[in-house]
């Protein structure tokens, strides 16, 4: 087993963090997030062209048509194109008038027209989806534990949570319906991580109760470290696969989800895990053995 | 913890069986063959490509249509009977009036009770007569308000014959196998596989096709004293003045079919009305040959023939100057009927086939190479018990995929990343137990005590840490969507499936292995 003083640097590490998490929500709330279509309303197209073409030919080509609020991007390879526009202009119709003005064979592959009503109502949706999420943990790892251990996941939650956000934030990537399903995983995830070490701390108090609080969590740390490593790199092994060869529409989601547990992994050890020993908490669950049967 | 009952062990054997036999049922080259299961795990439109349409019904035209209908009516009782009253008014769903003295009060509402009932109450029983209106007096000053059950009884009609509308549309087109169902009170969710373009089922799905026959105004008086209207002209865009009474509308339409009118070669719809329409469709023209008759759709003059003959077969035709695929949709609309209240597409999803095709692809090699790393991880990292971890990784996944056929789940493509990521999770049971062997096997000179152990300390752990994985993906599974919800079917399914296989057929295999190894020193 290894014998590394986690807590060592602690001051250090909750530090960093802070000072992330502060980051993440300036770079949120100044350069703001890349808002897919899902959210702020509109219609993307995704269209495949017979050949490579300059995509500034196909900007041209739509200044000149009825739509007058317009971008668009390559997506994945250079025969895929993505057009986002907030014009109730039916897809068909910018197909047609590209394909003559062009006089380029094109097929739609994708289309998603999100009504702004529907766009708030996802906002609203995702929101409380990951609302819910936190308070259900909250409840659960009380239920379990105590509030401290419920304080603790939940402030290494929200630490995960914003951080991830905010590289979404930095790297400018498209933040949709996709992003919050990875977000939520990254919550089961991360806290699924902190359980595992908080149930070993648990574990070690019962067994010893005399000792320094610090001592004993860092055992726990330690006991735990060859498991939260292991199953974080196989998690990371499968989601990384995803990343790499499961193509455009999954990447953002993958990529979330890859951060994610990076993350996650050093929240549930370095914040988690000291915010339970900030706060004082039973010493002696002995008692708990004694009642039993 | 290591041992199995014989029950036990068949009951693994057997329900692993049961499992295998489903899951194989999704090859093809089973079909060919009765014995196996005829059932596939159904696609998502992501992955098979399709359409998913949101409609929404606006249910205010209808209520302000109710509310004046109402209105009309208690000014004709109220006519009639010589009720004496100022200020009768109607805005939104809301009339009101005044009573000369609070006396009347009692007359006023037994009156607006007997007032045209058939077409303001749903049914005849008279317990439910008062509860459609509410009414609210204020001194002198009386409101009527339809009350929050009739309100929400106009609702559920409303939607319930929508959806029957939409399923009649969307059929008079034809695709395979379409899916129509209510969400909500007010919305309509269409699902239409295999369709790349959905722009027809768009035109058709998003129009009332509320289909009505009136008399352009005339110079001749006007003789029911119903008064006036301007509607729309579709041809130039102009308003014309049109009677407000009705001839007949699209509700007695038994037929319309497109077609060609052969002198001009332009398209026209003809059509064909019940018995009820053609009499009141003949009465009307016996009585007014030689005047221009306003065929309306949805609020827009269509055309303005004068009628030449009276019509006594009941059947007629359109032409508006229509293209020959707006003849078809006119006619599709036409037979399937009106909307009772207008609707509005409010969310799309298209894929195409062939990003469909790519997406399976691409997501048959994620899980693939995702697999991979982590069954050579595991060889790596816990040798022959790695190895054992490795196979009930596999049957999870089988088993996983024989639930999801069983259910009827829709496998999305972050369905599949879900099951991709299951991979990853669910080895953590076994990384669990064999970690907490390590430890045992520290204290513990006995392989069968300490694995024992094992198992049995971390069962408590491996539920607390699953359930919480376990709670997001249910909260992601109710408030997330298609995809998304596909997603959190396969995260939750993989946890279940892998607690099932961790303590079943790995301890089975790993218990097996170290009671035939009882004093070998087990190396992982």
């Amino acid at each position: 087993m290894t014998n590394f003083d986690f807590l060592k640097y602690k001051k250090f590490f909750i530090l960093v963090s802070a000072s992330l998490v502060f980051f993440s929500f300036i770079l949120i709330f100044s350069k703001g997030l890349n808002l897919g279509v899902d959210f702020k309303g509109g219609t993307t197209i995704e269209i495949r062209l017979e050949k490579k073409m300059d995509i500034e030919k196909i900007r041209n080509s739509l200044s000149k048509s009825k739509i007058n609020n317009f971008s668009v991007k390559e997506f994945g390879t250079a025969n895929d194109l993505l057009i986002y526009t907030d014009n109730s202009i039916s897809p068909s119709d910018i197909k047609n008038f590209l394909e003559k003005d062009l006089k380029e064979k094109i097929t739609i592959r994708k289309i998603e027209t999100v009504g702004p009503k529907v766009g708030s109502e996802l906002i609203k949706s995702a929101i409380y989806s990951v609302l819910l999420c936190l308070i259900a943990i909250f409840l659960y790892l009380w239920f379990r534990f105590e509030w401290q251990f419920s304080l603790g996941g939940i402030v290494a939650l929200f630490h995960d949570l914003i951080i991830t956000v905010g590289v979404f934030a930095l790297l400018g990537l498209q933040f949709d319906l996709s992003i919050i399903a990875a977000l939520l995983t990254i919550l089961g995830y991360s806290i699924n991580d902190t359980v595992i070490i908080y149930d070993r701390i648990r574990e070690n108090l019962k067994k010893d109760s005399s000792s320094e609080l610090s001592i004993l969590v860092n055992e726990s740390l330690n006991n735990t470290l060859s498991r939260t490593l292991k199953t974080s790199g196989t998690t990371l092994l499968s989601i990384v696969a995803v990343l790499i060869f499961g193509g455009e529409v999954l990447r953002g989601f993958a990529f979330a989800i890859t951060f994610g547990i990076i993350v996650g992994t050093y929240s549930s050890i370095y914040i988690a895990s000291p915010i339970v020993m900030f706060f004082k908490i039973k010493r002696d669950w002995s008692v708990k053995i004694d009642n039993t049967p | 913890m290591l041992n199995f009952s014989r029950f036990k062990i068949g009951f693994i054997l057997t329900s692993l069986l049961i499992f295998f036999y489903i899951f194989i049922g999704n090859f093809n080259f089973t079909n060919k063959y009765k014995i196996f299961l005829d059932k596939k795990v159904n696609l998502g439109l992501d992955l098979q490509g399709g359409s998913y349409l949101l409609l929404e019904i606006d249910i205010n035209p209808l209520l302000i249509k109710k509310t004046q209908e109402k209105y009309n009516d208690i000014k004709k009782i109220f006519d009639e009977k010589k009720f004496d009253y100022k200020n009768l008014t109607f805005s939104n769903n809301k009339i009101q009036f005044e009573l000369k003295n609070l006396s009347q009060k009692d007359d006023a509402i037994n009156l607006i009770n007997r007032s045209g009932r058939e077409n303001i109450f749903l049914n005849n029983n008279l317990e439910n007569l008062k509860k459609d209106f509410v009414y609210k007096i204020e001194r002198n000053l009386i409101i009527l308000q339809f009350s929050d059950d009739y309100i929400k009884n106009l609702k559920k009609d409303t939607i319930n014959q929508s959806i029957e509308i939409v399923r009649k549309r969307v059929d008079q087109l034809g695709t395979k196998e379409p899916s129509i169902q209510q969400k909500g009170d007010n919305r309509i969710i269409v699902e239409l596989p295999g369709l790349s373009d959905p722009s027809n089922f768009k035109n058709i799905l998003g129009k009332t096709a509320q289909l009505n026959f009136k008399f352009l105004k005339s110079s001749s008086v006007d003789k029911d004293n119903i008064g006036f209207e301007k509607i729309k002209n579709k041809a130039d865009g102009s308003f014309i003045e049109v009677e407000k009474k009705l001839i007949v509308s699209g509700e007695n339409l038994i037929d319309a079919q497109p077609g060609f009118e052969r002198d001009t070669n332009q398209s026209i719809v003809s059509f064909k009305f019940d018995s009820i329409g053609a009499k009141k469709f003949a009465n009307a023209t016996k009585d007014n040959v030689g005047r221009p008759l306003a065929i309306i759709l949805d609020n827009e003059i269509l055309s303005s023939p004068v009628i030449r003959e009276p019509i006594l077969t009941g059947s007629g035709q359109i032409s508006g100057g229509f293209t020959v695929e707006e003849a078809n949709q006119l006619a599709v609309l036409l037979r399937a009927g009106a909307l009772p209240a207008p609707m509005k597409i409010i969310e799309e999803r298209t894929v195409g086939a062939d990003l469909g095709e790519d997406s399976i692809r691409y997501g048959l090699i994620s899980f693939i190479a995702g697999f991979l790393l982590v069954f050579i991880y595991m060889i790596y990292a816990y040798k022959l018990l790695g190895f054992f971890a490795n196979i009930s990784l596999l049957l999870n996944v089988v088993i996983l995929i024989s639930i999801l056929t069983l259910f009827g789940s829709t496998l999305t493509l972050p369905g599949i990343a879900g099951i991709i990521l299951t991979v990853g999770m669910a080895i953590d049971t076994n990384v669990i137990i064999f970690e907490r062997a390590k430890e045992e096997l520290k204290i513990e000179k006995s392989n069968i005590i300490a694995f024992d152990m094992a198992y049995k300390k971390s069962l408590l752990t491996i539920i607390d840490s699953n359930l919480t994985t376990f709670i997001a993906g249910v909260i992601l599974f109710y408030l997330g969507s298609g995809p998304v919800k596909g997603f959190a079917v396969t995260l939750c399914v993989g946890l279940a499936t892998s607690f099932f296989t961790a303590f079943t057929v790995n301890r089975l295999m790993v218990g097996k292995y170290i009671k035939n190894n009882k004093d070998k020193l087990i190396s992982f």
